[in-house]
């Protein structure tokens, strides 16, 4: 226990930063799991909730209403601001019998936990007699409960499920009435100091290291004033408990480099270095406008990839496979790259066994997160593919505890089929038949690049034959609308196929433009492959509607004005090559120049202005609509 | 005729640019002037005729070269004033001219004078056939044909001065076509002296001895699309001036000048980003002008430029960046468009886009039923609507886009704006 905790003193810090940015896909490592991850050796189920939240109970009789008042703002942030983080706090608490109870307070800070503290409380017994033996704490537990309840009530009765929670837990280990009851005093005292101090540093940042040190010290009963931090560390602890989905060795939430990472901060970007198993060598001429982002030389990795293939056992070959293929660029698409990802995982969910000593829970998550990892460095995550990594690692989260290895595994992995069917390919079929309303005879169809859901609508309409012309416009560098234009006319529908450049010639003859989307972001705002955007204004600027077909899945509730602070930069000698024009070639032998810069955007953001409708596969709604969207997706699937 | 292979070879060997196309058929105007024999009565008309003639054969080559006709229109300009000039100096010194007969050397010293003189009267006489005045004032009289009538009644007035005149207007015109010829070389050097005025020059020379990324990130950035050379002079010499920017440019896809102009200006020591043409809407939000060279400046001060600038400008227009077009004087034309994304536009070769046979294979069975299956669109041009465009800079100053028709009046008149019709209906 001791040495563990340490640890997690040592991480928690950087546990908190990485829980204000959860939002993005992968979640951060989070320090706790990776203490409780380590079976404490009598309860295994129910250790790992009372490892965690062990440190907070310590100082017994102030925590529970310190925390309580602490815990207001941050949980309350992190339930409406912070979205990420309170699905995973559901997420442990699904792998924890006794957590159940006592993370849903936490995360209903904003929610439910408002309208019956009582019955939170009430629940808290039979969490507690869940957990083996421990009947006689259980009872004590409502008790205490209710006082705190009483006392918490006096500030917003919100704080009530949390505190409940924390007492309970806290009783667990110390399981000792008198101080309980001791605690209302204290509490009070403690609960004017916690304002005091949450009014000072409403960042828990700082406080969260001593916070720690004071946990360590639990078995010296801790002074007053680390007792603030300690609830700061319950705080932190309870929303980052929830993160059940993280790594367990330390190392490991560490190798997740963070999604957003920005790549101007050089000491993140030695440390992510350090353990990227992809030697990236950073290309020499970076762009000074997109410093932030990650720039590197292509096509040096993959031979020194290839030749580690049977060193690196921490990869599953799937996992490996599919890495490589995002690399070099085999795999594009955001379906088609979420698709091979989640794919992968399962054929690593299949062979995986957890380790003895571990539980499937924590064990797989960590491992889900190291391939996850891997991925990053092969290429940077989509939004959508983020968002399955999301439900994925809910999904093992909240597995019930009962469930045997083989029965976990396949659940899983039927998890993720239907997650690939359901909000994949049946998704698009939805959009295909709501888009096909749009299409009628005559029209003249507009679409850029090669989007997978654009093509099936354009294919579908032509089998239902109506009669309509398709423009393909395209762009340099990838030039995929070739790809699309070839589909298309093999399937004898009529196009016509030009350069992004010509779109305003074009644009006088298009009755609708359809555009597909790497993403939909909260404000509107699509994120796209680059060039929508340009397509988007035209057709704006000429009062062609804009239709835009993407799947709910891809829906984030990230906010983007444009197109510079948040991007993936691709391959820049791709920009000065011009291929399949040998006569253009002015820049060869320039590239490496000082003063020439070749950014290689790969994505745009589209105003929402520009968009007349969005099709998902919950029907055609307008782009202020998004957020509506995100919100019920996320309650249908990721609380 | 002497001047029938160089028509031919406007068309047929592509010459590229208006401004290279400007000083060919100027050049080609002149040799045909110089050898045009130019009867007694009416030297002016019979020049004008032939002009005519050879304009519209001209223009005809090539439609959508608009610069033809803007220089077959400047030239007929010339003929008109410099006919003007000269009969209101017969008229003015009778005895004047029976003197400058005689010295014919020291007339040519003269003679700049002279049609400086005859400039600034022309341009008032210009001025006035689309002004109120001229409307209200010489509606009863001949006003739309007062050049002719002069000259022909000058030539009528004095038989004796007939040969001096004759001499002296086509002397007069083919000096004042090469003045014409020299402004459109020099065009790029008169718009690039504007640069310094319009390159800001923000606060970097003291924090030089700082980080360079420091430095680059306060630089001003310009955006332009595709190759001009007038944009690069302009650029470098904004460059040359100590003005220190960043160049993003767009390479302009199916032709990919973008690339050239960027060697060009690394070349220079610019800092040059090359990006696609896709980039455009994202990386303009941190651009902070935007400069491009034009095709044709059309009178209502829209403007027919490479294709892809109709969306820079929707762009730089989304986000207030200022979209500047760099035109010289050759580029502007006296017409108003109708539908100018068709019917001046030229569209190139499908190859450029896909290469021949590419979809061959899967073009088979589309044959059979006529029309086929895929169409490939490489247009040339883009149409700029004026009120995209925030200034026009040319080699006599910023104007803009609403100005454009006024500037027009002083390098054409009225007269010859359809001229080139009348002859098709002789015909």
């Amino acid at each position: 226990m001791e040495p563990r905790r340490t640890s997690r003193a040592v991480i928690d810090p950087k546990v908190r930063q990485v829980g204000f940015f959860t939002a993005t896909p992968p979640p951060p490592p989070d320090p706790i799991r990776s203490s409780s991850t380590s079976p404490p050796p009598p309860l295994i189920n129910i250790s790992p909730s009372g490892n965690s939240l062990s440190p907070v109970m310590i100082p017994p009789p102030r925590h529970p209403s310190d925390s309580l008042v602490l815990r207001r703002p941050p949980s309350s942030l992190d339930s409406d601001f912070y979205p990420p983080p309170s699905p995973t706090t559901t997420a442990s608490a699904g792998d924890m019998s006794d957590d159940i109870i006592v993370s849903p307070p936490g995360k209903a800070g904003g929610r439910a936990s408002l309208k019956n503290p009582q019955s939170a409380a009430a629940s808290v017994p039979s969490g507690g007699f869940v957990t083996a033996g421990l009947v006689k704490v259980a009872s004590s537990v409502p008790a205490t409960g209710l006082t705190t309840v009483s006392v918490v009530n006096l500030p917003p009765g919100i704080s009530a499920g949390g505190a409940v929670s924390v007492e309970v837990q806290n009783e667990r280990p110390v399981s000792s009435k008198p101080l309980k009851e001791k605690t209302s005093k204290a509490e009070r005292r403690a609960l004017q100091e916690a304002q005091r101090a949450a009014k000072a540093a409403a960042k828990v940042e700082g406080s969260k290291t001593s916070i720690v040190a004071s946990s360590n010290a639990k078995p010296t009963k801790p002074a007053k004033p680390p007792s603030q931090k300690n609830d700061n560390v319950t705080i932190v602890a309870a929303s980052e408990k929830k993160g059940g989905d993280r790594p367990l060795e330390k190392d490991r939430k560490k190798d997740v480099p963070h999604p957003r990472m920005q790549y101007d901060d050089k000491s993140r970007v030695e440390k992510a270095k350090r353990r990227s198993v992809v030697k990236q060598t950073e290309a020499r001429n970076r762009v000074e406008l997109f410093r932030h982002l990650p720039q590197y030389e292509h096509g040096t990795q993959l031979p020194d990839l290839q030749s580690k293939f049977f060193e690196l056992d921490t990869v599953h070959p799937a996992v490996y496979k599919v890495g490589l293929q995002y690399l070099n660029g085999d795999l594009c698409g955001g379906n088609a790259r979420c698709i091979a990802m989640l794919q992968a995982f399962q054929e690593a969910i299949k062979d995986y066994s957890t380790p003895p000593e571990k539980t499937l829970t924590r064990d797989l998550t960590a491992k889900i997160s190291s391939y996850v990892s891997f991925f990053i460095e092969c290429r940077p995550l989509s939004i959508s593919m983020g968002n399955a990594i999301r439900f994925l690692k809910n999904r093992i989260a909240k597995l019930p505890i009962t469930l045997t290895e083989s029965e976990a595994k396949a659940t899983i992995q039927s998890d993720i089929d239907l997650f690939i069917n359901e909000k994949i390919i049946i998704a698009d079929k939805v959009i295909v038949k709501h888009a096909v309303t749009k299409i009628r005879d005559g029209d003249v169809l507009l679409t850029y690049g090669s989007s997978s859901a654009v093509e099936m609508i354009l294919l579908h309409a032509h089998e239902l034959g109506k009669q309509f012309r398709v423009v393909v416009v395209d762009s340099r560098p990838k030039l995929e609308g070739k790809l699309l234009l070839r589909r298309l006319v093999e399937k004898g529908v009529n196009c016509t196929y030009t350069h992004i450049n010509a779109i305003s010639y074009i644009l006088h003859e298009v009755t609708r433009v359809f555009l597909g989307a790497s993403s939909v972001l909260s404000n509107g705002t699509v994120y796209s492959r680059v060039g929508t955007a340009c397509v988007a204004m035209v057709a704006h600027a000429f009062r062609v509607p804009v239709l835009v077909c993407c799947e709910a899945y891809k829906f984030h509730e990230r906010v983007q004005l444009d197109s510079i602070c948040s991007n993936e930069l691709g391959d820049p000698n791709v920009i000065s090559k011009v291929s399949g024009r040998e006569d253009i070639n002015y820049l060869d032998g320039w590239a490496n120049s000082q003063n020439l810069q070749l950014p290689n955007l790969i994505y745009d953001a589209t105003p929402s202005d520009y968009v007349s409708m969005i099709i998902t596969d919950y029907g055609m709604v307008p782009p202020t609509s998004v957020p509506v969207i995100v919100r019920e997706y996320r309650r249908e699937h990721w609380m | 005729m002497i001047y029938d292979p160089n028509r031919k070879s406007l068309p047929q060997t592509k010459i590229e640019g208006s401004q290279a196309t400007a000083r060919q058929t100027a050049e080609l105007l002149r040799s045909v002037i110089s050898q045009q024999r130019v009867p007694y009565t009416n030297q002016a008309g019979a020049l004008i005729d032939a002009m005519k003639v050879v304009g519209e054969q001209l223009i005809a080559a090539n439609p959508v070269e608009l610069a033809v006709g803007n220089i077959v229109r400047r030239v007929l300009h010339i003929i008109r004033e410099e006919d003007l000039s000269l009969t209101t100096a017969a008229i003015s010194g009778m005895n004047l001219s029976a003197v400058s007969d005689d010295d014919d050397d020291g007339d040519r010293d003269d003679h700049p004078v002279l049609s400086a003189a005859a400039v600034a009267a022309a341009a008032r006489s210009t001025l006035r056939p689309p002004s109120l005045h001229t409307l209200l004032e010489d509606m009863p009289g001949s006003a739309a044909v007062p050049h002719t009538s002069s000259s022909g009644g000058d030539s009528e007035g004095k038989t004796a001065d007939k040969s001096t005149i004759t001499r002296k207007l086509k002397h007069d015109v083919i000096e004042a076509v090469n003045e014409l010829i020299q402004d459109i070389i020099t065009c790029h050097e008169q718009i690039a002296e504007q640069a310094v005025e319009h390159i800001h020059q923000k606060e970097l020379s003291s924090l030089h001895g700082l980080h360079a990324s420091i430095c680059s990130e306060v630089l001003e950035v310009i955006l332009t699309l595709g190759s001009s050379r007038t944009v690069l002079e302009f650029l470098c010499a904004a460059k040359e001036k100590k003005r220190s920017f960043r160049v993003f440019v767009a390479e302009g896809a199916p032709r990919y000048q973008g690339h050239l102009l960027a060697k060009e200006l690394v070349a220079r020591g610019l800092q040059t980003t090359l990006i696609t043409d896709s980039a455009v809407f994202a990386m303009i939000s941190r651009v902070n002008m935007v400069i491009v060279g034009a095709h044709v400046v059309m009178a209502n001060g829209g403007v027919i430029a490479p294709v892809g600038l109709n969306m820079v400008a929707l762009a730089a227009q989304k986000h207030a960046v200022p979209f500047v077009v760099l035109a010289g004087s050759h580029k502007l034309c006296p017409l108003y468009p109708h539908n100018p994304e068709v019917l001046l536009n030229e569209l190139r070769s499908p190859s450029e886009l896909l290469d021949f046979g590419e979809f061959s294979d899967c073009m088979d069975f589309g044959s059979g039923t006529g029309s086929p299956l895929l169409h490939v669109v490489n247009p040339t041009f883009d149409y700029v609507p004026p009120k995209l465009v925030s200034l026009f800079i040319t080699d006599t100053g910023g104007h803009n886009p609403s100005y454009m028709y006024r500037l027009i009046a002083d390098y054409y008149s009225a007269d010859d704006l359809v001229i080139q019709r009348k002859p098709t209906t002789g015909n």
